[in-house]
């Protein structure tokens, strides 16, 4: 089933993608097209296909079939993990991930956008630039009094903001974000939302989440995945209102 | 904060500059007390003591190679012996062609093992090794070049942890085997012995044994310094990320096989240094030093002196040396047993070994002086409060008497 409309620009274009593991398709014939400067939130029940859809955007698997594009042309199962990451395309992990034995700053300088290379890192020396940059995000994230600790020691919504920020300091075009409100408390959500709406005036951004009062205060294009398909597309109050979107969510 | 790191390089870092002042002296007292004192002072080192506290020097360069790829990177090699042995042979080889005719069989071109199995012309890759340049080259490139291929490929195929750690070990112990065999050209079974002399200096001498020592102190000392601005750098920090987490550094935009690749050959090379010096001052290299064992020796120091600190794996390596000499001396038997109850007792109640010991205690002692200091502290402003509200109720009283 392809959309009739298909939009000159895009930012990401999935086409047929099908992936199946021993025989399960955990991704079926999944086609989704996000245009630049769209934030789109992701719906659907667990084994739906969200993390492997991500997977295989982000190179960590290659689709048996279909197409993925990055802005237009880039065909980003020609590539890998860090290769994509280097495109353009970052990604936050469901379960926060953080460099737990270095500080916070130094988690957002490792994340600097900027050359990848052994040497380059080996004689690396910040600018006052980087720093600034830095010291935004920090800023913008609300660890700039926890700079010096530890990730590790921080709480779960913290290491969630800092993963975020990490994602920030890459300056990707598109961010991919799972599950970024899982055990944050009501005023660490509200806070997020706020800061992804911000986000998405310079990003594309791709947001799985299950937490509905989120996806609300997101305000944006709701797509519904199921059994590795996009079973339904549009604003949240129409996705809530298809009869199928209730059967998959409330029939089992 | 860059600033912070840097005075971190420079100023924090009080037990490794102490421990490079303790080397730089060593290097220079050590062959004093050897060559200047007469035997009967009290502080003056026999050659024996001078040949074995060099030794431990050679070990615990290993440690520290072993420490950059396991402690920083979480390379848990099994196989660094390898790379030590590697630089062992490279340095042999120059030894062996510097005996020249002074060989029991009196032969001018070949070694007497080579006499011996009846070879009439010395093997291609034994070419060179009589100029000294070219055997210090190979001491560096012999590890550093089987490093590099065998760590590009297991990391590009991306093997990691326990894997890991078997194919290195088998590794080690092919090469064991490989040099066992006397077709090899290296001795086989006996390996490279009967050296005489170093660069036109005698292995015997005093004095020989006593710049060996020196040069293993300012080569260790020397490897410290380079590790510790790799991992100060921000390439350190990449290990760490690599270590601590390898995907999310992927998905940050590493190429993280690339970054294992260079601390394993760098690692590797050190190692080969470790061994190149080991040789000359011990007098010989067999296969023996491709045992496994000898690698997962090596392990054990760096975990008991306390993984990715750098100097926690020169303690540790001197400190099990000292205790293995101590032990092999009075209960031989029992040697392998009390190495294995070492690295479970480390494991298990000491993960970050004896410098991790020392910081925990230190920060218990700390904690201890705070929680006092505290206690004072609000006993202070107990009373001080007390006091004031006895002075509020005072004035109360007397508002409320002229109220009245």
């Amino acid at each position: 089933m392809r959309s009739v409309h298909i939009p000159q620009d895009t930012i990401l274009y999935v086409d047929g993608v099908t992936k199946s593991f021993d025989g399960f398709k955990a991704l079926n014939s999944l086609s989704l097209i996000l245009e630049p400067g769209q934030m789109r939130a992701i719906i659907g029940p667990n084994g739906a296909g969200k993390t492997t859809m991500m997977d295989v955007i982000t190179g960590k698997l290659r689709p048996d079939e279909g197409t993925v594009f990055f802005n237009n042309d880039i065909d980003l199962t020609q590539h890998d993990e860090a290769e994509i990451a280097n495109i353009g395309i970052g990604r936050k992990f469901q379960k926060p991930s953080v460099i737990e034995n270095l500080s916070v700053f130094e988690n957002l300088e490792l994340a600097l956008a900027g050359r990848r290379g052994v040497f380059e890192s080996l004689i690396h020396k910040l600018s006052s630039n980087d720093n600034q940059q830095i010291n935004d995000t920090l800023a913008l994230i609300r660890l700039a009094d926890k700079q010096d600790w530890l990730a590790g020691s921080l709480s779960h919504g913290q290491k969630q903001w800092l993963e975020i920020g990490m994602l920030i300091m890459q300056e990707p075009q598109l961010l991919l974000i799972d599950e970024p409100a899982a055990g944050m408390t009501d005023e660490e959500t509200a806070l997020t939302a706020e800061l992804f709406k911000e986000l998405a005036k310079k990003h594309s951004l791709v947001v799985v989440e299950h937490d509905m009062d989120f996806v609300k205060a997101l305000d944006c294009p709701v797509t519904v995945l199921h059994e590795g398909s996009v079973l339904a597309q549009g604003t949240l109050e129409q996705v809530q209102q298809n009869q199928q979107v209730i059967e998959v969510y409330l029939g089992r | 904060m860059p600033k912070s790191l840097l005075v971190r390089f420079l100023v924090k870092d009080k037990v490794g500059n102490a421990m490079l002042l303790a080397l730089l002296l060593s290097a220079i007292l050590v062959p004093i007390m050897s060559l200047a004192l007469s035997p009967e002072n009290p502080v003056h080192l026999s050659s024996y003591w001078v040949t074995l506290l060099g030794k431990y020097l050679c070990y615990a360069l290993l440690a520290i190679a072993v420490d950059l790829v396991w402690g920083y990177c979480g390379i848990l090699s099994l196989g660094h012996g390898a790379f030590f042995a590697l630089g062992g042979y490279a340095m042999g080889m120059y030894l062996m062609r510097q005996i020249g005719d002074r060989g029991v069989y009196a032969n001018p071109e070949l070694p007497d093992f080579m006499v011996f199995l009846d070879w009439s012309e010395i093997p291609w890759y034994w070419m060179g090794f009589d100029m000294f340049p070219f055997a210090m080259l190979m001491v560096f490139l012999a590890p550093g070049i089987l490093a590099f291929i065998f760590g590009y490929l297991a990391f590009r195929s991306r093997v990691t942890g326990v894997y890991l750690s078997i194919i290195t070990q088998a590794l080690t112990y092919a090469l064991m085997l490989a040099f066992f065999r006397n077709d090899m050209g290296f001795g086989g079974n006996n390996g490279l012995t009967d050296f005489k002399d170093i660069l036109g200096f005698s292995l015997q001498a005093d004095t020989t044994r006593a710049v060996l020592f020196a040069l293993s102190a300012l080569a260790l000392a020397g490897a410290y310094v380079l590790c510790r601005w790799i991992v100060n750098s921000k390439l350190g920090r990449v290990l760490i990320a690599v270590r601590d987490s390898e995907s999310r550094t992927r998905f940050i935009g590493y190429r993280v096989e690339r970054f294992k690749l260079f601390v394993f050959v760098v690692s590797a090379m050190l190692a080969g240094v470790a061994g190149a010096l080991y040789v000359p001052q011990v007098g010989i290299i067999n296969p023996g030093e491709f045992a496994p064992l000898n690698s997962i020796e090596s392990i054990v120091w760096v975990a008991v002196g306390g993984r990715g600190t750098l100097f926690g794996a020169v303690f540790g390596a001197l400190l099990v040396n000292f205790g293995k000499s101590w032990f092999t001396g009075a209960f031989p038997e029992l040697w392998l047993f009390f190495l294995g109850a070492l690295f479970v007792i480390t494991t298990l109640w000491l993960p970050k070994g004896v410098v991790g010991l020392y910081g925990s205690i230190k920060a218990k002692l700390q904690e201890r002086a705070a929680t006092k200091k505290n206690a004072e502290l609000a006993q202070l402003k107990a009373s001080e409060e007390a006091a004031t509200a006895a002075k509020t109720d005072s004035a109360d009283s007397a508002e409320g008497a002229v109220n009245a």
